[in-house]
């Protein structure tokens, strides 16, 4: 049976000046936060921002958000009927939408 | 931006951090260069259990039974040379993973080795069910941590190799969090990148894994080979909806407690197909998904296409005593395996073919070296279970030792590379078009999974080669570029470009081998023809895939 969830998503690249946006999911009851990204990526818009690996095997530990203020891996929180904000992470530095600086200073890019 | 080194590895999953941590102790300076973060996006976080190796710990071995029993899973198209070094040099990867920490299972102060489909005796060492994978990244990222010769740098999606009189440079990148474009001089490369599993609607790896170093071999004008065996999975999970689980898992089930796979009225049926299982976790990979395939196409799969896997038989005691806490996982998805079979169906899993390398690891262009999945040939036309994080590492450390060898003969850094501006440009390109790149990488999956799957036709290779170039005349010459950070749209682009050169040749070179052998299984040509113990070796000549077969001995054919 579908079911609907309507996902509140903060989008932009500076975090003092972004916006929220609004999407509706359709969904089967099982179905991660994260296959609901990628819904909204596929069938809405392909510019929404979210970092992400392994997909299902919470393995990688890349997909970390903060879901109504509460940090979880998309992979694993799982889609609810009714209203759900995502957020980017904030207490890293914002990269876009829901993508944050989660690599440890020493494996990030730097001149040399 | 721009960065030098000696030896630039791309990819950071067991390979590409073995080849870093064995060229830094030759003396290297290394540069890891990974597209998502260090050790967590390639397939190695992800390996479930099993590692294969000649430990001989609890039952006496050698590498050449290992040997043989890779060269049988091959059938008949294993590079000799490559297959024996994974075998041969694999106990001494596996002892210094141990010496490091990785924490094999042991009992009675014995490293544990476990039976596996395919293996004449059990030769499988692991961590846990689950965990070997994140146990080996994790190992190798925390030598590698301690290793102060070697820079890292995640979110560097590389778009080109350089290239200066024929040998390779170098690349072009494109850092991710800022945007910009990085030039990475090197006196060597290693393409650590993994295999092509992304290509599929159903895998089982990460969402990095596009193919992105066969395409940067092809374009640069190296070979690949062996690029039609496609592995798939046979029991990877389908329904009901499981998540934060890899779709692989229900492998060490099987492993240690056997199950039965079953069709839809409930019989079971690989004897039919030629494998009586009994309970036993027995079938190959290529037979197991011939076999439920098979089945759906009969009309006796299970309700979403697949077939059941059922421990009905074990008792809640045994599941718990085998799985502990990841019953209690299983039961968060609503799944108790004392009253319900689960569905399962084949899956992308790994690839067999690749870049075309010798045993020291070197492709056919100076400079350019290949590592771990990304190399072809050793496994044939079908991987042994328990192969590929054992080549991973043998390979990884392989590539490692040569790239420093070469860079240490390379006196100076490499100067301007000849295609230098023709990279920076396409990473300054922007097109305006309004391009949907993540319904493009759908179309690509689904086409894949349809038409270069399992089962193969003429008639489906066609169409799918029909829907690659519409798809690549969709794509364009330029990206999307909003000129932000992380604009996903360009990344899609970027590993379109590879996706769809990749998913072109595994098509092509699957359209025209004409037998069924090993993963590549045609159903206009159900029979393996013993003339086609050939590899097909792959090149690009003014953009067209071309193909070229040659007898089985592929190191042979590799310029040295």
């Amino acid at each position: 049976m579908m079911e609907f969830a309507t996902l509140r998503i903060w989008r932009g690249l500076d975090a003092k000046a972004g916006r929220w946006e609004t999407y509706e999911v359709p969904f089967e009851p099982g179905q991660s936060v994260l296959d609901g990204l990628r819904w909204i990526r596929i069938n809405r818009d392909p510019s929404l921002a979210i970092r992400y690996s392994c997909i299902n095997a919470n393995a990688c530990k890349e997909c970390m958000i903060e879901l109504d203020g509460k940090t979880v891996y998309a992979c694993t929180a799982r889609l609810q009927q009714g209203e759900m904000t995502l957020a980017p992470l904030s207490n890293k530095k914002l990269v876009r939408d829901l993508v944050t600086e989660i690599a440890p200073p020493a494996e990030r890019f730097a001149k040399s | 931006m721009r960065a030098e080194t000696d030896v630039l590895v791309i990819g950071s999953g067991a390979a590409g951090m073995y080849a870093a941590i064995e060229a830094a102790g030759e003396g290297a300076s290394v540069l890891l260069a990974e597209r998502s973060l260090i050790g967590r996006g390639g397939a190695t976080v992800m390996a479930q259990m099993t590692v294969a190796v000649a430990l001989g710990a609890e039952t006496p071995d050698h590498w050449s039974h290992h040997y043989q029993d890779t060269i049988a899973a091959g059938r008949g198209l294993c590079n000799e040379p490559l297959a024996q070094l994974l075998c041969e040099d694999g106990p001494e990867c596996i002892r210094a993973m141990d010496d490091w920490g990785v924490g094999w299972a042991r009992k009675d102060g014995r490293i544990t080795q476990a039976m596996a489909p395919g293996h004449d005796r059990p030769r499988c060492v692991y961590v846990d069910f689950l965990s070997t994978g994140p146990a080996v990244s994790k190992t190798l990222r925390t030598v590698l941590n301690k290793n102060a010769g070697i820079r890292k740098a995640g979110d560097l999606c590389i778009v080109e190799l350089l290239l200066t009189d024929g040998a390779v440079t170098g690349a072009v990148a494109l850092h991710l969090g800022s945007g910009a474009p990085v030039i990475l001089s090197a006196k060597s490369t290693v393409l650590a990148t993994g295999g092509l599993t992304r290509l599929y609607r159903r895998n089982s790896a990460s969402a990095n894994m596009g193919g992105d170093g066969y395409a940067l071999a092809l374009r640069a004008g190296a070979s690949l080979v062996d690029m039609e065996f496609v592995q798939f999975f046979p029991i990877g999970h389908l329904a009901p909806r499981l998540i934060g689980m890899d779709p692989i898992m229900w492998d060490p089930f099987r492993y240690k407690l056997g199950g039965r796979l079953l069709n839809n009225r409930m019989e079971e049926f690989t004897q039919r197909y030629g494998v009586a299982e009994d309970g036993k976790y027995v079938i190959t990979r290529d037979l197991g998904s011939y076999a439920i395939l098979k089945e759906v196409e009969a009309g006796r799969g299970s309700p979403h296409g697949g077939a059941y896997l059922s421990f009905q038989h074990c008792s809640a005691t045994s599941l718990r005593e085998a799985f502990g806490p990841v019953i209690d996982r299983l039961a968060a998805n609503g799944i108790d395996l004392t009253k319900m079979p689960v569905e399962v169906a084949p899956i992308a899993h790994y690839h067999m073919g690749g870049i075309a390398a010798d045993p020291q690891m070197r492709t056919d262009l100076p400079g350019l070296f290949a590592a771990g999945e990304a190399v072809g040939g050793a496994n044939g036309a079908n991987r042994l279970s328990g192969n590929a994080i054992t080549e991973a590492l043998v390979f990884g450390r392989r590539a490692g030792r040569s790239a420093a060898s070469h860079a240490k003969r390379t006196r100076a850094m490499p100067g301007r590379a000849d295609n230098v501006h023709t990279a920076l440009a396409l990473t300054a390109a922007s097109s305006n078009r309004e391009l949907n790149t993540a319904e493009i990488v759908q179309t690509l999956q689904a086409t894949m999974q349809d038409y270069v799957g399992p089962l193969r036709s003429h008639a489906g290779l066609v169409h799918a080669l029909d829907t690659i170039a519409q798809l690549t005349r969709e794509l364009g010459d330029s990206p999307p570029n909003d000129g932000g950070r992380f604009d996903m749209r360009r990344i899609d682009w970027f590993d379109l470009r590879n996706m769809l050169l990749v998913a072109r040749s595994v098509s092509e070179a699957a359209l025209a081998r004409v037998e069924t052998r090993g993963a590549h299984q045609r159903e206009d040509y159900p029979q393996l023809a013993p003339d086609w113990a050939l590899n097909q070796f792959v090149r690009l000549r003014d953009d067209r895939v071309v193909l070229s077969a040659a007898t089985s001995q592929v190191g042979a054919a590799v310029a040295s």
